[in-house]
């Protein structure tokens, strides 16, 4: 099993989650977060003075799937996020250890 | 059968009634009211049959009516200023301090009202002598003098205190009422400069300064028959210092203590680095900001045109539009000033303040100029109004978190001077005890402008001398500066005990900036 962990534009949040229906993705997690990439933030002003907001708005989603599709969900989220601009977000995989349902007790994949 | 016979007299009488009451010839609906208003409306011992003398009298007294009714509308409108002030300031600071601002805000009204009402508008108006438009009564005849140079000075007024004895009057009244929201006008513009540091205790003794003593004195030379207004009469300058609506008055006057407040205050924690360089502290609401300059550009129009003091003076039409178009230049000019000079972006808080800067500086001249000079005058405005605040911030090192010094000490310096400068000598005949109009240095008024300036020199000095007296004395009392840790908390809960924003997370933009 696989965590698969996104970091998208917040804009992008409906068109994500659509492309997973599609895809028959299992349950997902959503935080909303701030933080910033190798660009560091956005440059605003303020009554003539230049500053820096480096941490901008993310949104992260979290969904844990079978190994065999990590591939064809990590796919579907990239295509619906990416606009080829800076500030796209990142994917990341880890591995999980086990599941557990709470309701039933259920353990492994039986659980996702 | 029986109800039938009733309702049927019923109806037979009120068809009589009405029938009757036609058969009167009394007067009948008059839904496009071009009838109402008739012989029968003036006042005459028999009625319907006034001699000329009572319509003489009724004339008369209905174009007083109309100056009252046009004093007091007006001054409705400047008192609607204050929530104006109120947003414009609390929309430019930040989220952590809004219950903070916004009560200084508040509480500027009814404190400055009282400290006016016991002594200011005495010392003021005290001895102004006829009140011209509003009826000619003169129970305001005291003023206290000295005399320099051979020429007596007006120093302060001595008649009216708590509005009582002779100062019991319909037309005094209603002379204070414009004139206590004016005052307030000056009282609420430092909050904006000293906001989100200022120990609202002493905001709390300032008020009262400011209204009984730190205005007044100032409005008495140039609006209560001092010397000021002298300089005319005394000294051959022109019609003496003429402000038509403020702009030294009410707007210098609150510019300069708010310098003094600023500087005695120092800068906000994380302002300015350690190498002087400043850093941005955004306001926390735009939306508030737009619509509390609204707000003013609206109440300006009483402002203005109100201190005719007369509706039936119909250079009325003439002041509200240069107020207007001066309005809209000054925006202009501060949006594409920061637009294509100083940055590359519009920057919204800048075109308020260029709107504000516009009509800061039209309040003096509005009476006396063409429109092509108003709007040359916005148009200046809003460049100065840009230029200063970078000024102010990078070479005084001065913090002043809304731009007030340089909306009102600033522009309302130059509104006097364009007076000076543009009044075409079209209007003030008379002004000051001076025979002929007014004219300005373009038009031949050389000593015009020799008496602006002696204005704007006399406000910076005795505003200057006597806030720093007022904001050294409040601090050897109480202090006029909350606490550092009080400010990184926001002055809300501390020294309000409220949020102003409860139920709401604030979030980094509520910060105090950390100085490197």
């Amino acid at each position: 099993m696989k965590k698969i962990e996104a970091i998208i534009r917040p804009e992008k949040l409906e068109l994500v989650c659509q492309a997973l229906e599609e895809v028959d993705s299992p349950g997902l997690m959503i935080t909303e977060i701030e933080g910033h990439g190798k660009q560091k933030g956005l440059t605003q002003q303020w009554r003539g003075r230049k500053y820096k907001v480096e941490l901008l708005p993310k949104v992260k989603i979290e969904i844990v799937v079978n190994d065999q599709d990590v591939e064809r969900i990590t796919k579907a989220i990239s295509d619906a996020a990416k606009t080829g601009k800076i500030g796209d977000g990142k994917i990341f995989v880890y591995p999980v250890e086990n599941v557990l349902r709470i309701r039933t007790g259920e353990k492994g994949e039986l659980a996702l | 059968m029986k109800w039938k016979i009733v309702i049927f007299s019923i109806y037979l009488s009120l068809a009589a009634c009405l029938f009757s009451a036609v058969a009167m010839a009394a007067p009948g609906p008059d839904p496009a009211g071009s009838i109402t208003g008739t012989i029968n409306d003036v006042t005459a011992s028999i009625p319907g049959k006034p001699t000329l003398e009572e319509v003489a009298a009724q004339a008369g007294h209905n174009k007083v009516a109309i100056n009252f009714v046009w004093t007091l509308i007006a001054g409705f409108l400047v008192m609607f200023m204050q929530p104006g002030f109120a947003m414009v300031e609390t929309g430019l600071t930040r989220a952590k301090n809004v219950a903070h601002t916004m009560a200084m805000n508040f509480m500027v009204y009814p404190l400055g009202m009282l400290a006016f009402y016991i002594c200011g508008f005495a010392l003021m108006f005290g001895g102004i002598g006829a009140l011209g438009t509003l009826g000619g009564y003169g129970g305001l005849n005291h003023e206290f003098t000295i005399n320099l140079f051979g020429k007596p000075f007006g120093l302060f007024g001595t008649k009216g205190f708590f509005l009582s004895g002779s100062a019991y009057d319909a037309a005094v009244f209603t002379l204070f009422l414009f004139q206590m929201v004016f005052m307030d006008t000056t009282a609420t513009i430092p909050t904006g400069a000293l906001a989100e540091r200022w120990k609202f205790l002493s905001f709390f003794i300032y008020a009262l300064f400011v209204g009984t003593v730190i205005y007044p004195i100032f409005g008495n030379w140039v609006w209560g028959g001092g010397w000021l207004a002298m300089l005319g009469q005394n000294f051959g300058l022109g019609h003496g210092h003429v402000d038509f609506a403020g702009s030294s008055v009410v707007h210098m006057t609150g510019g300069v203590i708010a310098l003094v407040g600023a500087w005695l205050l120092g800068p906000r924690l994380g302002k300015f680095n350690r190498d002087g360089s400043p850093n941005p502290i955004p306001g926390h609401n735009i939306p508030m900001a737009v619509i509390g300059t609204f707000i003013l550009a609206f109440g300006w129009f009483g402002f203005n045109a109100g201190s005719t003091l007369a509706g039936t003076d119909l250079r009325i039409g003439v002041i509200a539009t240069n107020t207007m178009l001066a309005s809209a230049t000054g925006a202009l000019a501060a949006t594409l000033w920061m637009w294509l000079v100083r940055t590359k972006k519009p920057d919204p808080s800048m075109m308020c303040n260029g709107m504000l800067a516009g009509l800061v500086a039209i309040t003096a001249p509005c009476a006396f100029v063409n429109s092509i000079s108003a709007c040359i005058i916005g148009l200046v405005a809003g460049v100065l109004v840009v230029e200063a605040v970078y000024f102010i911030e990078g070479k005084l090192k001065l913090d002043d978190p809304v731009g007030a010094i340089s909306v009102h000490g600033v522009n309302g310096a130059w509104g006097c001077l364009a007076l000076g400068l543009f009044a075409d000598g079209t209007y003030g005949d008379g002004w000051n005890g001076i025979t002929g109009t007014v004219k300005g240095l373009f038009y031949g008024g050389t000593s015009q402008f020799i008496a602006q300036c002696i204005g704007i020199i006399s406000n910076f000095i005795y505003v200057g001398l006597i806030s720093l007296l007022v904001f050294k004395l409040i601090d050897l009392m109480v202090g006029n500066r909350v606490e550092p840790e009080v400010e990184i908390a926001g002055l809300d809960i501390p020294e309000m005990g409220v949020v102003g924003y409860a139920g709401v997370k604030l979030d980094k933009h509520s910060e105090t900036p950390i100085s490197k």
